[in-house]
């Protein structure tokens, strides 16, 4: 028995060489977030007649894993604007943070009011976090996410937008981060392909096509769960359901198919 | 046979084969950043001055590897006004390669034109906007913004100005230029039905003693025909560049914006 | 020796080694389905091809012919594509001539997934096979390392994604013959509008037992836009340093023709000629 408490447990040395301490080295260069770890999959949002409606999924993933079942990603702002995140987990609640303390400030700048004229507003919010991750991304300690921001702009017009780790935003009658990029927004765009189409939706057929995307990426997105989040923004502020559950799948086809090539049986 | 191609998506393509490592490897010890801070959002614009206006082209397409972001996302920007909405700007600036840079740099050079005029009583002349332009690209040298900038308007005499650079800086008065994804499609164009390059007059002389087609200064209809051919022509040939075609003309009477649509596959 | 000349490939991995890059190979992006109907099956394409950021082809043509009964939609290398395909078809004609029976969609695709493996992907085909054959209707995929796959609807290519939505949003079981057309026609549609590497018009093709329709050019929603301005340039426009005709009858002047001794003839068998 090694007689020194502090290798009990250890990996012994002449069996496996000596610890390698340089990962606890602060030499070099420094370490930022070089990888997002715990990810989050696709957020997607479409703006109809009076506001706008987003939804993502519970998952968060660690790698190929499907980690943590149960991680809300959307996330309320003064009770009039939606933040949808994807990629890093870890990033998102660092942001989280941040932003309840930005809205802890907001409320005391002017507590008397209970109108919402003075307050952020999405558009407000947007460029604060357009900011915040540009600057992030200038000291190359980047957050990793691809945010939606939903709520209303200066004009009370809906307004929809997203920013990624680069900084790089922009807006869109309907955006999808991630897998739903290429799975989703197609069919988003058959809805609201322009604003004036997205001006002729009612909320219903928003929610409809919410849902309808949210279940092709549950069907072909391998990083995707069947419980998901969806908010609805309105000038009266945010409906947020977080614990919805895809309904009316059909895996129907699955029955008929018999291999992959040649058999029969 | 070493593989040829990786099949690593980050390595994107053909692979080092044998012992041929890049030799641009990092020095002992020092981990190299993942991340990349730039992306490419494609895009093309075009700039024509005239005798007495200055025509500012780009279209509206924001990509992102093989898919669109934003069918909308204008890459034209009055510089230097008053109002937040830029109504009595006088100066254009386009933006075309990574979109968070174009953004941060059309925000610091219109901040620096308001206080411009904040301090001298005066709007900043397009000669000197041009020079500070250069001078705030130069600025980050070793981490350049990455973009093609183009700077459109009347100079002191009243004739139409088109000041091009290149990310560092580097800039030139031009009669006309194409920049972004297309240029190269575009240029050449330009290049003979502006300044009628590789033009002769026929029958005006044998070999060497030809003569070239006399230039002679466009009207303000025959610049943006050319304009809506340029791009309608780069539209074809170019996967990047479509949804929409964003034009601002500049003249003594302050700006005028026009929006046609293009190819949208 | 049958098959690909190696020839040069230990100066081209010196070379490339050395930071010569490859060559640039025409690729259609694409955007690729299948689907079957009660009775037969749709086969489309897009009409893309590209060669990086650039469209090299606004009209090509990706559905392939392997037989009057079975075809292919063809995605990855444009060159790989074409030439694997029509390999293939020439087997499959001889197989059947031999056996005397008509060919079958399975042995068109075990002969393409055999012959893909063997390549271990470096030939970039990435096909959508589809036919009608004795045994019934028959639609797979196969990737260009040799794998395959059985389905009643499949997408592939750089558009596979967004071809995808449309058959996982609007797809049911015992389509007739119209529906899968048109559902066909709007995935491939999906991938022209959503997907950079897709775009032009829809090629589209329906089998069935009795025959084979090609409808080239389906839809075609991207017309070119007429130019505003016309571009002809006035005779003489273009500057010549010096000009020189050369007569048909002064040719003998540049080239010298010299009768051969038969002694002299070059290969060892005298040339046969038809008198």
């Amino acid at each position: 028995m090694d007689h020194r408490p502090q290798a009990w447990g250890r990996p012994r040395d002449d069996v496996y060489g000596a610890y390698d301490h340089s990962y606890l080295q602060n030499s070099g260069p420094r370490q930022a977030t070089q990888a997002p770890i715990v990810t989050g999959t696709s957020v997607i949002a479409i703006k109809y007649k009076n506001g706008v409606v987003m939804a993502a999924d519970n998952l968060a993933s660690y790698g190929s894993l499907a980690r943590f079942p149960d991680v809300k990603r959307l996330r309320v702002f003064l009770d009039s604007s939606v933040i949808g995140f994807s990629g890093d987990v870890s990033d998102m609640q660092f942001l989280d943070r941040h932003l309840t303390e930005l809205s802890i400030d907001e409320a005391y700048e002017d507590p008397s009011s209970d109108s919402k004229a003075g307050q952020l507003n999405a558009a407000n919010l947007h460029k604060y976090l357009q900011k915040l991750l540009y600057k992030r991304r200038n000291d190359f300690d980047p957050l990793w996410n691809q945010l939606l921001i939903a709520g209303f702009d200066g004009d009370s017009k809906p307004y929809l937008a997203s920013v990624d780790l680069r900084g790089t935003s922009f807006t869109s009658p309907s955006l999808a981060t991630g897998f739903g990029s290429a799975l989703a927004q197609p069919i988003m765009r058959r809805y609201a392909a322009t604003e004036e189409d997205a001006a002729k939706l009612s909320r219903e057929e928003a929610v409809e096509v919410i849902k309808e995307c949210m279940k092709v990426l549950y069907y072909r997105d391998a990083r995707s769960l069947d419980r998901y989040s969806i908010a609805v923004v309105t000038k009266e502020g945010v409906e947020l359901k977080e614990d919805e559950q895809l309904e009316k799948q059909s895996w129907a086809f699955a029955e008929q198919i018999k291999g992959y090539g040649t058999q029969t049986v | 046979m070493a593989a040829m191609f990786s099949q690593n998506p980050l390595m994107n393509g053909p692979n080092y084969s044998f012992n041929d490592a890049p030799r641009t490897a990092a020095p002992e010890g020092a981990r190299q950043h993942r991340f990349d801070p730039y992306t490419d959002n494609g895009g093309s614009t075009l700039a024509i001055a005239g005798a007495d206006f200055a025509i500012m082209a780009g279209d509206t397409r924001l990509t992102s590897g093989y898919s669109i972001n934003s069918r909308y996302h204008p890459k034209l920007f009055k510089i230097g006004g008053t109002t937040a909405d830029q109504k009595d700007a006088t100066i254009v600036l386009s933006v075309v390669g990574f979109a968070a840079d174009g953004e941060a740099l059309k925000e610091r050079l219109d901040a620096i034109c308001k206080m411009y005029r904040y301090r001298h009583g005066k709007p900043m002349s397009v000669k000197a906007c041009a020079q500070r332009l250069s001078t705030i690209l130069y600025q980050k040298r070793f981490f350049p913004y990455y973009v093609y900038a183009i700077l459109g308007g009347l100079d002191e005499e009243g004739k139409g100005a088109v000041y091009s650079y290149d990310p560092v800086g580097s800039y030139e008065r031009e009669q006309c230029r194409a920049g972004g994804a297309a240029a190269s499609l575009i240029m050449p164009f330009l290049d003979n039905q502006v300044n009628f390059k590789n033009q002769y007059e026929p029958g005006s002389g044998v070999g060497h003693a030809l003569q070239e087609r006399e230039r002679k200064p466009l009207t303000r209809s025959e610049g943006e025909i050319l304009v809506k051919d340029a791009f309608d022509g780069a539209v074809e040939r170019h996967i990047e560049v479509g949804d929409g075609l964003q034009m601002m003309v500049i003249t003594k009477d302050g700006i005028e914006e026009v929006l046609l649509p293009l190819k949208k596959d | 020796m049958p098959g690909f000349d190696f020839s040069n490939y230990n100066r081209n991995a010196a070379l490339h080694a050395r930071g010569v890059p490859l060559p640039k190979a025409t690729s259609t992006g694409t955007t690729i389905v299948g689907c079957i109907f009660d009775g037969g099956v749709v086969i489309a394409a897009d009409t893309r091809a590209t060669s990086g950021p650039i469209v090299a082809d606004k009209n090509c043509e990706k559905l392939h012919f392997i037989s009057p009964n079975i075809w292919c939609a063809g995605a990855g290398t444009a060159a790989d594509t074409e030439f694997t395909t029509a390999l293939i078809s020439s087997q499959l004609e001889l197989h059947s001539l031999s056996t005397g029976r008509k060919p079958r969609v399975v042995t068109c695709m075990t002969l393409l997934k055999q012959h893909l493996f063997r390549y271990q992907g470096h030939i970039g085909a990435y096909l959508v096979v589809a036919g009608v054959d004795p045994t019934g209707t028959h639609l797979f995929t196969v990737h260009a390392h040799g794998s395959t796959d059985k389905l009643p609807y499949v997408t592939m290519g750089s558009g596979s994604l967004a071809a995808m939505s449309v058959f996982e949003t609007q797809w049911k079981p015992q389509l007739t013959k119209e529906e899968a057309m048109k559902l066909c026609s709007q995935a491939i549609e999906a991938g022209i509008w959503n997907d950079l590497g897709s775009g032009s018009n829809v090629d589209l093709a329906v089998i069935t037992a009795d025959k084979t329709t090609l409808h080239r050019g389906f839809v075609k929603p991207n017309e070119r836009t007429q130019k505003l301005k016309s571009y002809v340039f006035r005779r003489g426009t273009t500057a010549v340093l010096n000009e020189k005709v050369i007569k048909k009858e002064e040719i003998g002047n540049y080239v010298s023709v010299e009768e051969l001794a038969e002694e002299q003839l070059p290969g060892g068998d005298k040339m046969e000629l038809d008198t």
